[in-house]
């Protein structure tokens, strides 16, 4: 039922066909600027929010630096609560382990919380192929799964979609997966809402075996961790004999103390909520409440190759709020099926590639050059991953790998390599321009005048389409400031002045007439 | 004994030097004006920010080690772009650390400071108000790279602010990057455009008649945008806002003609209407 990422086209393909679609772009910039405002908001009114992220950033640090101890220290409590650990190396191993889980108790479906760690591993697919139904219960994962969609967003899987599409996906597809939608069913939220509710009390209460993730795990207590908007996953949680939590290794925190900082860095961050309605946490099993089979897996699945690269691994400080997602310009117009990935905006840029390993397939090398590098990811992230240092570290690993594994370089690779031999010398420079300048002469005749003066070319083929295609071009100035300088010894001598260019007789001149930009 | 004057090298860019020389120009006559009398150290190219940022580090040594001895023995570098100056100064050690080699990682550690323009002229001249004189309806972008990586502020729009018969327009949204983002507005045109796009319709909704940056690379990039759509807008940069000063005009009836300033050119009131 779920479809995959597999087969994606390179971020620029794919973000492509997203640009053209003018109802996706509507819904994502008016999705994305409501909770860029709303986290505006919260965040605003926190007059310690930099320490706070400071905290953040200290406690996923130690985390990191001491993973393995803690992990052993988080299996030991969790045993002691009555919870069997299992460890999974990769996504087969995990899914192995949820599939046996569920056979043993002769199920033949499962109720999900929202997990990105089960999406990673791709476990309903891994379930559909035992037999097992696995029934997303989060609103907008139930939206998804029904449209036979892929999530686009971390928290806000829906969030290409809008509510009229939402009615005809209900409409159309709730009835064969269980209780149908009613008939006269309208895009109101609350009736839709309603819909849902009645469509997944059904399987909440039918189900034995429930799958989770977790947001944290605390190692000192053996405590996991959900927040939640909706209550669904509380369902989940309590009502299921047997419960299944799969749970990055990532995610354990030293002390229940340190739960205190991120459960105030979260939901300002993601939802943009001083609180989030639902945090449950539980502690292995509780004698006659809640679920009586309790299990985690552990699961790696790339984690350690991440940890193993000094600058790479503060993407494991992650705690998926999705800040990055709403403010990327990149995201907020492409959406996240672009991204060809689980993780999708700019931690999915960094975060994709480094799980899955650069130079092995072209749509994730794409991945880091992704973005414009404007830096907005790294001034929201609660836990200050430098998104922009990653990017461009993950770069030049893309490049490494493309020339390890090819002997003939790239037409990118001899530009770079041209263009640093000529910009290593001034001479060199400096010829370069003086060449430039000439063709500038003459493309100056082929351009028009911009506002201001300058001579600017339209449309051009070739290679500089990409450029030229949509955006006017600068004609090379025939005289650069280099050979300026030296012919007027920095302006000092009379045959120039610098009073800003108001009486050079070029038409390069600054605001010698008004007007002239209307 | 008279105290030595501070050698500053003004670090001009090679995307200045090639395409856009009257910005070099601009502030070579405002930091006069100011009687600072800036070098313009020969030996500089490029900081090396395009074969960083698209992955190339190694090639990008050499660049390093050019802008390194070029600026050798200067107390100051003042670079009219907020992403060169901030590639100076967050990238360079990035280079040198993976290059391994040390002379490179000293060198990078005691290079002079590099100030991009509004710092230099706020921070370390401690003036606001240049003396310059525009009498426009301008509206200021701020560079993601000014904004974000060096944390420029409000220093672009106080001296704004301080220039006679300007007037600054609020840009609507405008912390949004412009979608230039170097080699990104190549690879990734399409996004890069339509990131663009929308930057050219908050600017054409201020009403004004000139967009001001402080990078030339992002004013290229939506210069061309809204000259393509024929919008009749300029693009300049902020060193040529700054270094312009009043004019001596001589014929009489444009003296008169001028409710602002004495001596100054007509304030242009057709565009008022047309818009």
């Amino acid at each position: 039922m779920s479809g995959t990422f597999l087969g994606t086209p390179a971020f620029p393909a794919a973000a492509r066909a997203a640009l053209e679609d003018s109802q996706l772009r509507r819904n994502l910039a008016h999705a994305t600027s409501t909770i860029r405002t709303k986290r505006g908001n919260v965040v605003g009114e926190v007059d310690d929010w930099e320490q706070l992220r400071l905290a953040g950033e200290a406690i996923k640090n130690r985390v990191l630096r001491h993973l393995p101890d803690y992990l052993e220290q988080l299996e030991r409590s969790l045993t002691a609560a009555g919870a069997t650990v299992h460890w999974a190396r990769d996504a087969a191993e995990a899914n192995a382990v949820v599939v046996d889980i569920a056979r043993r108790h002769g199920t033949d479906e499962v109720v999900k919380v929202k997990s990105m760690a089960t999406q990673e591993i791709d476990l309903n697919s891994a379930l559909e192929a035992a037999g097992i139904h696995a029934w997303e219960t989060d609103l907008a994962e139930l939206i998804v799964q029904l449209g036979d969609d892929l999530p686009s967003h971390i928290l806000v899987p829906a969030i290409h979609r809008n509510r009229a599409e939402i009615r005809e996906i209900f409409l159309r597809e709730m009835g064969r997966a269980g209780r149908a939608a009613p008939a006269d069913l309208t895009d109101e939220p609350a009736r839709l809402a309603a819909a849902a509710r009645e469509h997944l009390r059904e399987k909440f209460l039918r189900a034995k075996v429930a799958v989770s993730g977790a947001n944290f795990a605390v190692a000192e207590t053996g405590t996991l961790t959900v927040v939640e908007s909706e209550g669904n996953g509380r369902m989940c949680l309590t009502l299921p004999e047997v419960l299944v939590s799969v749970v990055g290794i990532e995610k354990v925190l030293p002390t229940f103390q340190d739960l205190d900082v991120m459960l105030q860095l979260l939901p300002r961050s993601s939802t943009g909520e001083r609180m989030n309605p639902y945090t449950s946490t539980w502690t292995g099993v509780t004698p006659g409440d809640g679920p009586q089979e309790v299990h985690v897996v552990l699961l790696d699945n790339g984690r350690t190759d991440v940890l193993a690269d000094p600058t790479g691994r503060q993407a494991l400080r992650c705690i998926r709020c999705s800040a990055c997602l709403n403010v990327c310009p990149v995201y907020e117009r492409t959406g996240g099926h672009a991204y060809g990935s689980v993780y999708p905006g700019p931690i999915g840029a960094i975060l994709t590639p480094q799980l899955r390993g650069v130079g092995t397939d072209p749509q994730t090398d794409s991945l880091p050059y992704a973005s414009s590098l404007c830096g907005a990811c790294f001034e929201v992230c609660p836990v200050r991953i430098d998104i922009p240092e990653v990017l461009v570290h993950l770069r030049a690993e893309v490049v490494d790998a493309h020339r390890k594994a090819s002997r003939v370089p790239s037409v990118q690779d001899v530009a770079m390599k041209a263009a640093s031999w000529t910009l290593s010398s001034a001479a060199r420079t400096g010829a370069a321009e003086r060449v430039a300048g000439i063709g500038g002469k003459l493309a100056g005749r082929l351009g028009r005048t911009a506002p201001g003066g300058r001579s600017i070319l339209g449309a051009v083929p070739g290679p500089a389409s990409a450029w030229s295609d949509s955006r006017d071009v600068p004609v090379p100035a025939a005289e650069s400031f280099r050979e300026w300088w030296t012919r007027t010894d920095g302006g000092r001598s009379r045959s120039d002045n610098t009073d800003g260019g108001r009486s050079r007789s070029d038409n390069t001149d600054g605001g010698r007439r008004n007007g002239d930009g209307a | 004994m008279p105290i030595p004057r501070p050698r500053v090298g003004l670090m001009v860019t090679c995307l200045n030097d090639a395409l856009f020389p009257d910005t070099g120009r601009a502030v070579v006559s405002l930091l006069r004006r100011l009687g600072v009398d800036v070098e313009f150290p020969a030996a500089q190219t490029c900081c090396g920010q395009p074969m960083v940022n698209t992955g190339y580090l190694d090639e990008a040594v050499p660049l390093v080690r050019n802008h390194l001895d070029a600026f050798a023995g200067y107390d100051a570098i003042l670079a009219p772009s907020g992403s060169c100056a901030g590639s100076v100064r967050h990238q360079h050690g990035l280079v040198a650390r993976r290059s391994g080699d040390p002379g490179l990682i000293r060198g990078v550690e005691s290079a002079p400071p590099v100030y991009e323009l509004s710092e230099y002229l706020v921070d370390v001249l401690g003036v606001v108000d240049v003396g310059a004189y525009f009498p426009h309806r301008v509206t200021y972008h701020p560079t993601c790279h000014s904004l974000r990586m060096l944390g420029v502020g409000d220093r672009p729009t106080r001296l704004l602010r301080a220039v006679r018969g300007l007037t600054l327009l609020d840009l609507p949204g405008s912390g949004e990057c412009c979608g230039f983002g170097g080699t990104f507005a190549v690879k990734n045109s399409e996004t890069s455009i339509a990131m663009g796009n929308d930057k050219a319709r908050h600017v054409r909704s201020t009403g004004a008649e000139v967009l001001v940056a402080g990078d030339n690379s992002c004013l290229m990039h939506v210069g061309g945008l809204l000259s393509r759509q024929r919008s009749g807008m300029r693009v300049m940069h902020l060193a040529e806002v700054l270094a312009q000063t009043e004019p001596v005009v001589e014929r009489r009836t444009e003296r008169a003609a001028d409710p602002t300033s004495v001596g100054s050119a007509v304030p242009d009131a057709t565009t008022e209407a047309v818009r």
